[in-house]
């Protein structure tokens, strides 16, 4: 263990420069360049709390700062499972022929989309001021849910990237199950609007639910997360990033003759 | 002991030849309801051994297909051997191909750094080292122009630019120079002999026989996997012009 930790401490400059890759290009000839990761979140939100907030009659208050709180974590844990889903048979050429660490492109594809989910603060920002929320001290401790769900990210990146290895149909039913994810957490709705106990069944069992929650819990009700919520996060992360880098690290060695 | 660079005792690497490989779920579920899991193995490298101490220069010599970048990359520890065991003492270059970790998109000044940091050096060392890079290759007019628009020998030279650049104990060399011009290809063997005298141990796949002769003291021949013969370079090469002089008439 004590290794592998200094493995990833001697390529912590390869993860940066991978990381500063990822950004670089995602907006390279892009006339607003980083802009493009403020506005997009934004625009996505401005359109959903539109369509939304017309369809839910009973009006939950600050829409807007509802359905972003929720949106940006969501939206993090998509698109960065996605990429990392691809990360080590998309870099077969490479890893076929120079000896890198494989986790490592796994690794900065979650923590390229924490950069991206750093710029969607500053829209959170931005909308909050717009609607005239209330900021508190409570809104510093958001570091606090978005590395519980950082780690339980890098736990399922590992797990989909070395399943992706062996059988390639893992990103279309990927696909399926983060649709049907989407749709089962209290992102657009609130809890209290569902049969109590559906409700339950989702506070206790979508992982997602513990992040949004305690992360809406700091930035929408500016309050203190229940104990129950903050240890079920933090104990699902764990055990995501243990399981993931179990699967990865027994089937590496195996990854070179698949890709 | 301390004078062995690589000892590699009694490797061989397994390979799934897969004529019909499953890579889907579906199939491996029916697959399995039928029973018709196969792992059909091919041995690409079979019980190969052989000691390299330092300083010395070895050439793996062989036709195509006989498993010498096979046995390149278990070195490289690319590869994992299914039996056997390889141990590698000192840092190794690997060339098993110019550039392959260059993006596309990104310059050559970004290229330089994002490379150095896949072979495992960190970002300072490549910032001191940057100018003696940019010299070798020859190309400071491109510095900020994308990868994606070099010539491939312009791609070479800085891929073998960024690789030789830190004097490794072991370099590894898989005929990579072929796509350089003779300009080019003279620096390089320029620079691997300046190395070899400097102690560097050498590892090197070609099918130029004279290239062979000149750079190396030792040789081994494998063919189809398994070793025909390993010893003194002169010796080897004769060996094996004479049976590829055989095998073509």
């Amino acid at each position: 263990m004590v290794e592998r930790l200094k493995s990833l401490w001697t390529y912590r400059d390869l993860v940066k420069h991978l990381v500063i890759k990822d950004l670089k290009l995602k907006y390279r000839r892009s006339f607003l360049g980083y802009v493009w990761s403020v506005l997009n979140p934004l625009l996505v939100m401005i359109i959903m709390a539109i369509i939304f907030s017309s369809i839910f009659k009973r009006n939950i208050e600050n829409y807007p700062v509802y359905l972003f709180t929720g949106q940006i974590m969501f939206n993090y844990m998509n698109v960065s499972s996605r990429q990392a889903l691809e990360s080590i048979t998309g870099n077969a050429a490479l890893l076929k022929k120079v000896y890198v660490p494989k986790y490592i492109f796994t690794f900065s594809k979650i923590t390229s989309g924490l950069v991206d989910l750093v710029f969607s603060l500053g829209a959170l920002v931005l909308v909050m001021i717009g609607t005239g929320a209330r900021f508190s001290w409570y809104n510093l401790l958001i570091f606090f849910p978005i590395i519980q769900l950082y780690v339980f990210c890098v736990g399922l990146g590992m797990l989909l990237s070395a399943l992706n290895v062996f059988f390639r149909d893992i990103q279309y039913i990927w696909n399926a199950i983060t649709t049907a994810w989407l749709y089962a957490t209290p992102i657009f709705y609130t809890l209290d609007m569902m049969d109590s106990r559906l409700a339950w069944v989702i506070k206790h069992f979508n992982p997602m639910y513990f992040y949004i929650g305690q992360f809406r819990d700091l930035i929408y009700s500016n309050q203190m997360p229940g104990a129950g919520i903050m240890i079920e996060g933090c104990v699902t992360a764990i055990i995501s990033l243990m399981i993931g880098t179990a699967v990865f690290w027994k089937k590496q060695d195996e990854f070179i003759l698949y890709i | 002991m301390d004078n062995i660079a690589v000892d590699i005792k009694n490797v061989t690497i397994r390979f799934n030849r897969g004529n019909q490989k499953v890579d889907n779920l579906k199939e491996y579920v029916i697959k399995m309801m039928k029973h018709e899991l196969m792992f059909q193995e091919f041995l690409a490298v079979k019980d190969v051994s052989f000691t390299v101490k330092k300083g010395e220069a070895w050439a793996l010599i062989g036709s195509n297909g006989s498993g010498k970048s096979t046995l390149l990359k278990a070195i490289s520890g690319i590869l994992k051997p299914y039996q056997g065991s390889i141990s590698v003492h000192g840092s190794i270059a690997p060339l098993i191909e110019l550039g392959a970790g260059f993006d596309g998109d990104l310059t050559a000044r970004e290229n330089i750094f994002l490379n150095g940091c896949l072979l495992g050096y960190s970002e300072k060392f490549m910032q001191e080292h940057f100018d003696e890079i940019v010299d070798f290759a020859e190309l400071q007019n491109f510095l900020d122009s994308p990868i994606k628009n070099y010539s491939s020998g312009m791609k070479a030279r800085l891929g073998f630019a960024v690789a030789t650049m830190v004097r490794p104990e072991i370099l590894i060399v898989d005929e990579v120079l072929a796509v350089g011009d003779a300009k080019f290809r003279a620096k390089c063997n320029k620079r691997m002999s300046e190395m070899l005298e400097s102690g560097t141990t050498l590892l090197f796949v070609s099918h130029s026989i004279n290239e062979v002769k000149t750079l190396c003291d030792h040789a081994l021949w494998i063919e189809k996997g398994i070793e025909k013969k390993k010893g003194e370079v002169n010796e080897v090469c004769n060996a094996y012009e004479e049976y590829m002089g055989v095998s073509c008439n």
